[in-house]
């Protein structure tokens, strides 16, 4: 067991959560990261999606990287995605239909998700499947936590309320306080998404650009 | 009528990156000079307007209920089927264009593989899925009018983006931050488009 868990795979695991995060660092799947996030229900479901989708198809795919012939890889990638993709869209239709309707397109754009492609090239063409699996669930979680972060204050200052259960009281309704409709609006979440981007490298300067 | 109504909004209200952040990893990525975005543009558009028409008729005579053989519903394997398609005719574009003009091919090069994995063109035909559009001339109409759209928006980024070159940014903005601040204003321009008839 202590060779699975060792410090290697510990760091695969848990940099993509902070200082490799897919989208604020390495810009990947910024597509859905910013559309489904007006609410936090749908922005859970797709970040756990986005998590089992990734891990799996890592491992898939490493366990092939020695058969795929080199010039048509991104093909091979993409049949894989797409059949676990599919899986994932029939089974949230079965059981979360009301979630799979609000997210509506986006499920199939999981294919196109460019964190999946980036960890399969950059990731697992060229590891094992164990440590395939958790760069995947790393980078699946790291996509999932700033989607949770962006749709929660989406949600509470654009309808007031968290998962659907109403958080800012009555009596402040009354006092005059306002829904902010701009929070639900599209480009509230491109400009949420640069007000992490700005904490996290004010936090880490090694991680910011030289250049505009 | 309807063509120029369903064009212009395709453009303009619904745009692929204002609207519905398509395509936004290769828009932030290639977006830091115009000419280069222009050319990004041309192909996307370009792939788009190919693709949505073969999916379109792939869509409705094979993949619908009862569309090839009476009782079977093939509308599950859609996703597997356009993908397969939007990355084989990237690909059939890439070597026509290598063959036939070798200097767009040397100034696109890089990005043509990328476009199949570009979310614009594989969301275009997952909203054809869900429009329902009555024939081929509407879902074309729909396919170029987006991807002008996304022209448009990467060619407007890129040119704010070269002037802003100039500018004093805070350090933890620099580059990504301010990028994304700047797309979120583009995005709000684009609001003042919505309901707009014709």
């Amino acid at each position: 067991m202590a060779s699975l868990f060792s410090k290697k795979n510990r760091e695969v695991l848990l940099t993509p959560l902070g200082l490799n995060n897919p989208v604020t660092v390495q810009v990947l799947g910024i597509c859905s990261a910013l559309a489904v996030t007006a609410q936090l229900e749908p922005a859970i479901v797709m970040g756990l999606s986005v998590t089992v989708i990734t891990a799996f198809s890592n491992v898939v795919i490493s366990l092939l990287r020695n058969t795929i012939p080199n010039r048509i890889r991104i093909i091979v990638q993409l049949v894989v995605v797409a059949a676990l993709v599919t899986i994932v869209s029939e089974i949230l239709k079965a059981f979360a239909y009301d979630v799979s309707v609000q997210l509506s397109v986006y499920v199939g754009l999981i294919i196109t998700n460019c964190i999946l492609m980036g960890r399969l090239e950059a990731f697992a063409m060229q590891n094992g499947p164990w440590e395939s699996c958790l760069d995947g669930i790393g980078n699946g979680l790291g996509y999932a936590k700033i989607l949770i972060i962006v749709a929660f204050f989406r949600e509470l200052l654009g309808s007031g309320s968290l998962l659907g259960i109403r958080i800012i009281p009555e009596a402040a309704y009354e006092a005059g306080y306002l829904n902010n409709g701009l929070m639900l609006m599209p480009p509230m979440a491109l400009i949420i998404v640069a007000c992490i981007i700005w904490y996290q490298r004010a936090k880490h300067p090694e991680l910011q650009e030289s250049s505009n | 009528m309807e063509y120029l109504s369903l064009f212009v909004k395709s453009i303009f209200v619904d745009n692929m990156i204002f609207a519905y952040f398509l395509g936004m990893c290769s828009y932030l990525a290639v977006s830091k000079n115009v000419k280069t975005a222009l050319g990004l543009g041309v192909a996307v558009t370009f792939v788009l307007v190919v693709t949505l028409p073969v999916n379109y008729l792939l869509e409705n005579y094979v993949l619908k209920a009862d569309a090839l053989v009476e009782g079977v519903d093939l509308s599950f394997l859609s996703f597997i089927l356009f993908i397969a398609i939007i990355a084989g005719i990237t690909q059939l574009v890439e070597m026509v264009v290598e063959r036939f003009s070798p200097s767009l091919y040397a100034s696109l090069g890089i990005f043509l593989p990328l476009i199949a994995v570009n979310c614009a063109i594989m969301g275009a035909s997952l909203f054809m899925q869900q429009r329902q559009f009555i024939n081929i001339g509407e879902a074309t109409t729909y396919a170029l009018g987006s991807g002008i759209g996304w022209a448009l928006a990467i060619v407007g980024l890129a040119a704010i983006r070269e002037k802003m070159a100039y500018s004093d940014v805070p350090a933890p903005l620099k580059g990504l931050g301010i990028t994304f601040i700047t797309v979120g204003l583009m995005a709000m321009a684009f609001m003042c488009f919505s309901g707009l008839k014709i």
